[in-house]
């Protein structure tokens, strides 16, 4: 991306640091070391060879499909929202519910771990069970968890919710233990010096320097969470995925596309909303 | 913040009437809520598989172990697709979604009442839609296959890649792009020379993270049929193959901590 040759107007620059003032200026590649950038290029070349070589593409296949795709772009431009209406708006409202209960629950969980997370406050023991608990939060995907929870919990929205919180936990614990490790020490140690109690200083010390930052991270799970709830109900566990997935199995696409532009005013709005919170808030 | 300082013997307060009236009416008004949806919820769960649960858990726990290691030699040509699907997912997105950043960032798009609407509309279209929803689109039009897992997540990626692309390129300082345009630079040289070098190490940050992201998403496109370790995830489901599942999500995680220090290696070397 640096080979941009240098345009012979420039060649008169000569206030550089070369001594030969004929020679041109170029501007200096992004990566520094020779070596590591032909490197690069290189393994990135093979690779890419490698790969392509690899994929096994079924043209007659994808050609075929042409016309459904040009059927969904066209389902797009003329949404069927009336069609499969009761559907619709059931998946909604379950999925609707699923993001508030999940983000409530989620948030309940993850301040205490949070805390407990935080290195400036929480002992040893505490701080690697928290971080524990974060990373394996973090490692698996909502619809891997989402599969294990339905096998564990049956089918229905319990299974989404429990999903949902769980991941909420991952992403909010840990963004708020960092929050937290770097709040103004002075603040915190004013109210101790003021003979607080420890909940007391925890209330007045801490809570109100992360407090904006919790409101805007929660509304921003809150986005995340409705988002993945259209996900969850793929594998059973509630929410308009499911209704979704019929939709494509059944080439509807006029209804599906209807349900994925309610998703993205939804998302759409309540982004707007939360901009706007948080605009308040700091 | 209302400290009284008069004489009166009024106790201090963190909020003043008003902000405390407010502030317990979004208390009332939110778990009122919350408990409306939990009845919901409710309704539609049946309690007794939940009651059940812990016996479930620990059924599936002790199936679960040990991982049937001789499975590995069939995972390798999935984990091999995964990789390439989030790698050129992750470079198809990054064609496309370089040109879009250029038109949704304030100072640079053509023209801010027509172009850029419409950019935002892409973003905000990509963002909402998760990968596995554009992969069920995709098998059902493109039919099954590692293409569709690719196209899904570079069609995933693009609105994550061009948001943070083009916050970037409103947030470059205006000087350096103001001397390339007084030294008499065309708007094309004043991009190369003025806006790109200022963007590009956020760029760079940006397409690895993006990476991370897309090995984990990745992983899981199988379930719907879109190629890579999915795959066979969802074929052990299905006959119930429980160690098969555990050295599966074992590999999952192995991949996800290989991006992930990757990234962050790469990350680092730039900033």
């Amino acid at each position: 991306m640096n080979k941009t040759q240098s345009k012979p107007e420039n060649a008169g620059n000569t206030c550089q640091t070369s001594a030969n003032p004929a020679r041109t200026w170029s501007p200096p590649p992004f990566i520094e070391n020779p070596t590591l950038r032909w490197g690069l290029l290189l393994g990135l070349a093979i690779y890419l060879f490698l790969s392509i070589g690899s994929l096994d593409v079924n043209w007659n296949r994808i050609y075929e499909g042409l016309d459904r795709g040009a059927k969904f772009i066209f389902g797009f431009m003329n949404p069927n929202f009336a069609g499969r209406w009761t559907d619709i708006s059931e998946g909604m409202i379950e999925s609707l519910v699923m993001t508030v209960t999940s983000t409530a629950l989620g948030i309940a969980i993850s301040i205490p771990i949070g805390f407990g997370a935080a290195r400036n406050l929480a002992p040893l023991p505490v701080y690697l069970f928290c971080r524990g608990v974060i990373a394996l939060s973090r490692s698996f995907q909502e619809i891997i968890v989402a599969i294990l929870f339905v096998a564990i919990f049956g089918f229905g929205p319990l299974a989404g919710v429990l999903t949902l919180s769980f991941a909420t936990i991952g992403f909010l614990s840990k963004l708020l233990a960092e929050d937290i490790e770097s709040i103004d020490k002075s603040q915190a140690e004013a109210v101790q010096a003021t003979g607080s109690k420890w909940w007391q200083w925890l209330n007045y010390g801490i809570q109100p320097q992360i407090m904006p930052r919790l409101i805007g991270l929660s509304l921003y799970r809150l986005d995340i969470n409705f988002r993945e709830s259209a996900v969850v109900g793929l594998v059973g566990a509630g929410g308009i995925g499911a209704t979704l997935n019929t939709a494509f199995d059944r080439y509807e696409y006029d209804t599906a596309a209807a349900i994925l532009i309610l998703i993205i005013g939804i998302v759409m709005l309540s982004e707007y909303i939360s901009g706007y919170i948080r605009k308040g808030v700091q | 913040m209302a400290e009284t300082l008069s004489s009166s013997p009024k106790i201090w307060q963190h909020r003043n009437r008003n902000q405390q009236l407010l502030s317990w009416l979004i208390w009332l008004l939110g778990t009122a809520l919350f408990v409306v949806c939990w009845q919901k919820v409710s309704e539609s769960t049946t309690w007794f598989f939940v009651w059940d649960a812990p016996r479930i858990a620990a059924d599936i726990g002790s199936r679960m172990i040990p991982p049937r290691w001789s499975y590995i030699n069939e995972l390798w040509e999935p984990l091999w697709d995964t990789l390439n699907i989030a790698t050129i997912g992750t470079m198809m997105a990054i064609v496309m979604a370089v040109p879009v950043a250029f038109l949704a960032a304030r100072n640079t798009t053509p023209s801010t009442r027509f172009v850029r609407p419409i950019a935002l509309l892409i973003i905000v279209s990509s963002r909402s839609i998760n990968s596995l929803i554009w992969s069920l689109l995709l098998v059902s039009i493109i039919g099954p296959g590692v293409v569709a897992g690719i196209v899904a997540i570079s069609l995933r990626s693009i609105g994550f890649i061009a948001k943070l692309l083009y916050e970037a390129i409103e947030e470059i300082d205006k000087n350096q792009v103001e001397a390339v345009t007084a030294a008499g630079g065309s708007r094309l040289q004043v991009l190369v020379y003025g806006i790109v070098p200022q963007i590009l190490p956020a760029f760079a940050g940006i397409s690895v993270f993006r990476w991370d992201i897309n090995i984990r998403e990745s992983t899981v496109l199988g379930l719907v049929g879109a190629g890579g370790i999915g795959l066979q995830l969802n074929a052990s489901l299905n006959v119930l193959a429980w160690p098969q599942v555990t050295l599966i999500l074992i590999l999952i995680l192995l991949a996800v901590i290989f991006s992930e220090w990757v990234s962050a290696k790469v990350r680092h070397a730039i900033i």
